[in-house]
Formats: structure tokens, C-alpha cells, sequence
């Protein structure tokens, strides 16, 4: 694999740093190379956040925002094409946090002026986070959808860093959050 | 010449775990494998992890240390000194307003000759408030009688902070270190970083007996700060400064030493692709690697370029860096810092320009000066930089202005 970048986009207290810093964590402990990094403000909660997490086989020189990314994350349903959609590369892929199936996605990207990528995967990851943890905190879901869109990372690696990362806070809080990456994993449907 | 040798990396190092961490893990992970004894930390973006970090670690039995809670910088680094003074290990660290307000302590730490170890995330400083990332505080804090190490990558914080103490508190040394990483770029990035194993780091930079070094002992009273008059205050100032030159020694030696058992070789300049290079970027910190990409691109299209970090900004390696930039057609510096007034607004720019023309090396040289206050630098800004360099080569002669790329006129 070359250069693989992926764009979170996500609301202050979704997790989109987060979720960053995991696939981060789980294409490192694949043994390849990866930074995560957000893009910082004055964090609030509500806010709209960018972070992003560039993959490589080789060592990463290249500390520079993305701008062309080959995936894009979206981790909140009320995010627009026009916020989301600049620099997707055409023949990247595109997932989102929605109710809306593959081709509403596609008619509303297409409705904002932008040319939808060649892949779309949509998850109701909101319903899932609720359900597995008892809070809008969908960016363990996102993680799940977007290794079944993209498989960038394997699902038992990512469950791996997953698991350990919120296992420093309980046990029960990482077992929900491998729950809301595995069913994500399973509902997302990708066109 | 060893500082020609390009550093070597990635060699698979024995023992040491692979681990994701952010710039700001990484050096409380180092502070933690020193077995540090003395914290003292007050929190401030983009610091704060360290501190935090430090904290949980004290608190679940990972580290034997006090955490002393104090209410401002400047009583963290009077609290380091002071830990310093009776023979403990101690560590904190800061950045921007922070160490601004540490810096009368600053003075003192290294007058007194007290071997605290301090990560430098670093932030620009107000007015107007910015909590991002560039240089500026730490060049406003150069001529403190620190020893200055700059951290291109999450690796090289660890490597830094580890090889701060060994160097600190060598007996031919006794001076404060400061290791900076860049705020956010270093400080909130995760990336994949080697663990030593504690024992290792022990080993290469032991905790040595408690009065090798002059220290406040109840049994043995020393006086420490005391007045120094005209007769003496002089004298002192230049053993000091004499002390700091020859650390390079010692901080080389810690480099190759460190090559050695880790794997990983550090020296005072890493040398970038500069054998036949024409033009030549000199930078610092994360940015180098940035440099470094730019570098690249332009020898893929065939433009002979180069680069050089300066990795020990403070003592500075005048004799080293003039000796690699002596076959240079022309030398940018890229600064990530604004020194108000100077001849050229770029600090780094003096130092790299006196090292030059004091030891014989005339070629043309520019001043760039970006990323201010967080402001993103992209690769493809440091090509433009060599292209305009590349420009003042053919005339022949240098910019007399600092260059501030990319900033809305």
C-alpha cells in the first residue's frame, strides 16, 4: 500500500480526534507507519472538528494538512457536501453517519454540485452508539463502517486497539465500544 | 567527519516495543524510563499531556515521584531548581506564556549550574493570543544558558528527553537541557515510537551517587545563590559560558552512545541529502521534515538540493555547520520564529549567518521566515523557498530582508 489519507469530519464531542488517533494506532500496530493529527481550535463541544490520520509504508516526512484525502469520515448526519466533500478524491470513497440510503447520499451530494466518489457507505451509526453505549459517541462506529467501506485496516486489529484504548477506563465501556464496532461493521452498506 | 554520517534509522532495535504515542506521551514516557524524582508541572496548551500523563502515572504506581503542585511556572521551574539543588532527578515541562514566565528562573537554573530536564512544547506567544504552533518562545529563551535540543518527530522526543538527563547531569556538564517538540505537530500527533526498556535507560543515563556534584545536604552545608560582587560575578559567567561550549562534547558523545545501544544515532546537525547539494535549507524541528520531503521532490526532477537540521540549537555548532555548508552555491534558512528588529527577522537565520562569515564560508544566503502562529506549512512551500534561493545564487549575492513566505500582504 502507498499513501493512504483519510478526513474525519465530526462535531466537538463525537470523537473524531479520536477515531483518527485509532485507525492511527491500529495501521501502526499493523507495523506500518501512520500519523494522526487534528486540526485544533479552541475545542468546544458542538464545533465543527477535522482530524486525519495519513498511512504509509515508509516513514512519513510530509507534516501537512490533507487536502486530498482518499477517504472521508463523516461522523455527524447534519454536515453538508460543501463542508465535507472538498479535495475527496474521485476514485476514493465516502462514509458517512445517516439514515439515508446509498442513493439519497449520492442525489444530495450530487444536488450540492460536487461529482460523488466511486465508493459510498452509509451506517445509521448514531442508533448503533446509542444502543452499545448510551451516548451520541459514534466515532468507534465510524470505524467499524469505514474498514468495512475501505478495509485499510483488519476488523480484528482495529477491535484490538479499540478494546485496549477505552480498557484503561473500564472494561465495560471497551467491550461497548467493540460492540458498536462490529455492528456498525455489519449494518453499513456500501454502493 | 561523524556529523557528515547521515543518521541512521529503522535499524529493528532489540527489545524496544513499538508503541503509538503522541510528542507529549512520548516525553512523560521518557520522564518515567529516567525514574525522574521530582516533577513539577503547571499546565498550559499544548503542554498539558505531559503533565497529565505524569500525573496518572505517579498516581497508579508507574512512577516513584513527587508531583509537586504549584500555582504558576514560575514556581515549577524555582520547584526543579530547588529539587535539583539536593541531588534529585527533576523534570517539567511548559510551553509559550509559560516559559515566558519561567524565564527568570531560566537564568537561575543554569547560573546555579542545576541539571533540570524540561520538555519545550512549543506554542507562539501573545499578543494577540494564539495557542499554535511556532518557535518563538524557546529563541526568546536561547540565551538563558540552556542547552537546547529540537525534536523533528515523536522518536526523537523520547531519544531527547533520555539523553537530556545523561547529559545534564554529567559532571563535566551540570546544566539545565531543554528539549523542545513542536506544539500540536509533535505534541498531539500520534505516531508509531520505539520504547527502551527501563533498565536500558537506566543504564545509559544512571542516577549517579548523591554528592558527585556539590548539593544541599543538612550534613554537609553548602551555600547555593549567593552574592557574587565585581571581583567574582565575571569570572563565573565565563566559566559558564565556557561550560556550555563544551557540552557539544558530551551531547555528541551522549548522541553516539545512544546509536550505539539503541540503534538510533543522533548528533548536534543531521545532514539531508547534501553531498553533491547546491542549495541548501537549514531548519529545525518538525519542520526539517517538511525540508526534508521538499527535498525530495526536487531531486526527483533532478535540482541538486539539501538540507540540514539543526538538532542542538543551543551550544550552537557553528564549526560543524560551516564545515557542511562550505561547498554550498547558496544556504536559505527557514525560521518558524520572529526575532523583532534584528538584522533579519529570523533568529536562526543570525546564527547560521555569523557561523558562515565568521569562519570563512561567503556564499549567498536567504532568510525565510513562515508558519507563525500555527500557520500551515506545506511541502510544496519549501520547493518555492529553494527556487527563490536557487535565484539569489544566480545573482550572486543575499537577500538583505527576511522573506516572509506566504503571509497576506
Amino acid at each position: 500500500m502507498a499513501r493512504y489519507e483519510v478526513r474525519f469530519h465530526g462535531r466537538g464531542g463525537q470523537g473524531a480526534v479520536t477515531a483518527a488517533e485509532l485507525l492511527a494506532e491500529a495501521a501502526i500496530e499493523e507495523g506500518k507507519y501512520a500519523l494522526a493529527f487534528p486540526e485544533y481550535g479552541a475545542e468546544r463541544r458542538g464545533a465543527p472538528v477535522l482530524a486525519f490520520t495519513r498511512i504509509d509504508d515508509e516513514p512519513i516526512l510530509e507534516r501537512e494538512p490533507i487536502l486530498e484525502p482518499n477517504v472521508v469520515v463523516v461522523l455527524d448526519p447534519s454536515l453538508t457536501p460543501d463542508i465535507y466533500m472538498r479535495g475527496l478524491r474521485p476514485d476514493g470513497a465516502l462514509v458517512v453517519n445517516t439514515k439515508r440510503g446509498v442513493d439519497e447520499l449520492r442525489r444530495a451530494i450530487a444536488e450540492a454540485g460536487f461529482s460523488p466518489p466511486r465508493r459510498l457507505a452509509v451506517v445509521d451509526a448514531t442508533d448503533i452508539a446509542l444502543k452499545a453505549l448510551g451516548a451520541p459517541i459514534v466515532n468507534t462506529a465510524m470505524l467499524g463502517a469505514l474498514v468495512r467501506a475501505v478495509g485499510v485496516v483488519s476488523l480484528e486489529t482495529l477491535v484490538r486497539v479499540v478494546h485496549a484504548r477505552f480498557a484503561e477506563r473500564s472494561r465495560s465501556l471497551a467491550e461497548a465500544n467493540v460492540k458498536a464496532v462490529r455492528e456498525a461493521y455489519e449494518a453499513t452498506v456500501v454502493g | 567527519m561523524a556529523a557528515r554520517a547521515e543518521v541512521v534509522r529503522e535499524r529493528p532495535p532489540r527489545g524496544q516495543e513499538r508503541v503509538s504515542a503522541t510528542g507529549n506521551y512520548a516525553a512523560a514516557y521518557a520522564a518515567r524510563d529516567a525514574d525522574v524524582d521530582v516533577v513539577a508541572v503547571y499546565p498550559i496548551t499544548p503542554q498539558v499531556q505531559i503533565a497529565e500523563k505524569l500525573a496518572e502515572m505517579i498516581a497508579n504506581g508507574e512512577l516513584d515521584a513527587e508531583m509537586i503542585h504549584v500555582e504558576s511556572e514560575h514556581s515549577a521551574m524555582s520547584a526543579v531548581i530547588a529539587a535539583a539543588a539536593t541531588g534529585a532527578r527533576a523534570f517539567t515541562a511548559t510551553s509559550s506564556q509559560g516559559l515566558e514566565l519561567m524565564h527568570e528562573m531560566l537564568w537561575i537554573a543554569a547560573g546555579l549550574r542545576q541539571p533540570v530536564v524540561m520538555a519545550v512544547a512549543t506554542r507562539a506567544l501573545s499578543a494577540p493570543i494564539n495557542i499554535w504552533n511556532d518557535y518563538t518562545d524557546v529563541m526568546s529563551a536561547r540565551d538563558t544558558g540552556w542547552i537546547i535540543i529540537f525534536s523533528e518527530n515523536v522518536q526523537e522526543v523520547y531519544d531527547n528527553v533520555v539523553q537530556a538527563f545523561r547529559i545534564a547531569e554529567h559532571p563535566d556538564v551540570l546544566l539545565p537541557v531543554m528539549v523542545a517538540l513542536d506544539g500540536y505537530i509533535l505534541s498531539h500527533t500520534v505516531e508509531p515510537m520505539y520504547r527502551i526498556p527501563q533498565d536500558e535507560v537506566l543504564s545509559y543515563a544512571p542516577k549517579r551517587p548523591r554528592g558527585y556534584r556539590p548539593v544541599l545536604d543538612p550534613d554537609r552545608p553548602v551555600t547555593m545563590g549567593v552574592l557574587a560582587a565585581p571581583n567574582w560575578y565575571y569570572e563565573i559567567k565565563r566559566q559558564q559560558a565556557e561550560a556550555l561550549r563544551e557540552s557539544k562534547k558530551v551531547v555528541r558523545e551522549a548522541g553516539r552512545e545512544f546509536g550505539k545501544r539503541f540503534g538510533r544515532y543522533y548528533d548536534l546537525l543531521e545532514p539531508f541529502m547534501l553531498d553533491d547539494a547546491e542549495y541548501v535549507m537549514v531548519s529545525m524541528g518538525a519542520t526539517a521534515s517538511l525540508v526534508k520531503a521538499a527535498v525530495k521532490r526536487l531531486r526527483r526532477e533532478g535540482v541538486k538540493v539539501g538540507a540540514v537540521k539543526v538538532r542542538v540549537y543551543r551550544p550552537f555548532p557553528a564549526d560543524e555547520l560551516a564545515e557542511m555548508l562550505q561547498h554550498a552555491k547558496a544556504v536559505g534558512v527557514l525560521d518558524r520564529a520572529i526575532a523583532f528588529g534584528g538584522p533579519t527577522e529570523g533568529p536562526l537565520f543570525a546564527d547560521v549567518a555569523v557561523s558562515l562569515a565568521t569562519r570563512g564560508v561567503h556564499v549567498p544566503m536567504v532568510s525565510f521566515v513562515h508558519g507563525l502562529g500555527g500557520r500551515d506549512i506545506f511541502v510544496r512551500d519549501v520547493v518555492e523557498m529553494f527556487r527563490i534561493l536557487a535565484d539569489y545564487a544566480r545573482k550572486g549575492r543575499s537577500a538583505t530582508t527576511t522573506i516572509f513566505f506566504g503571509v497576506r500582504e
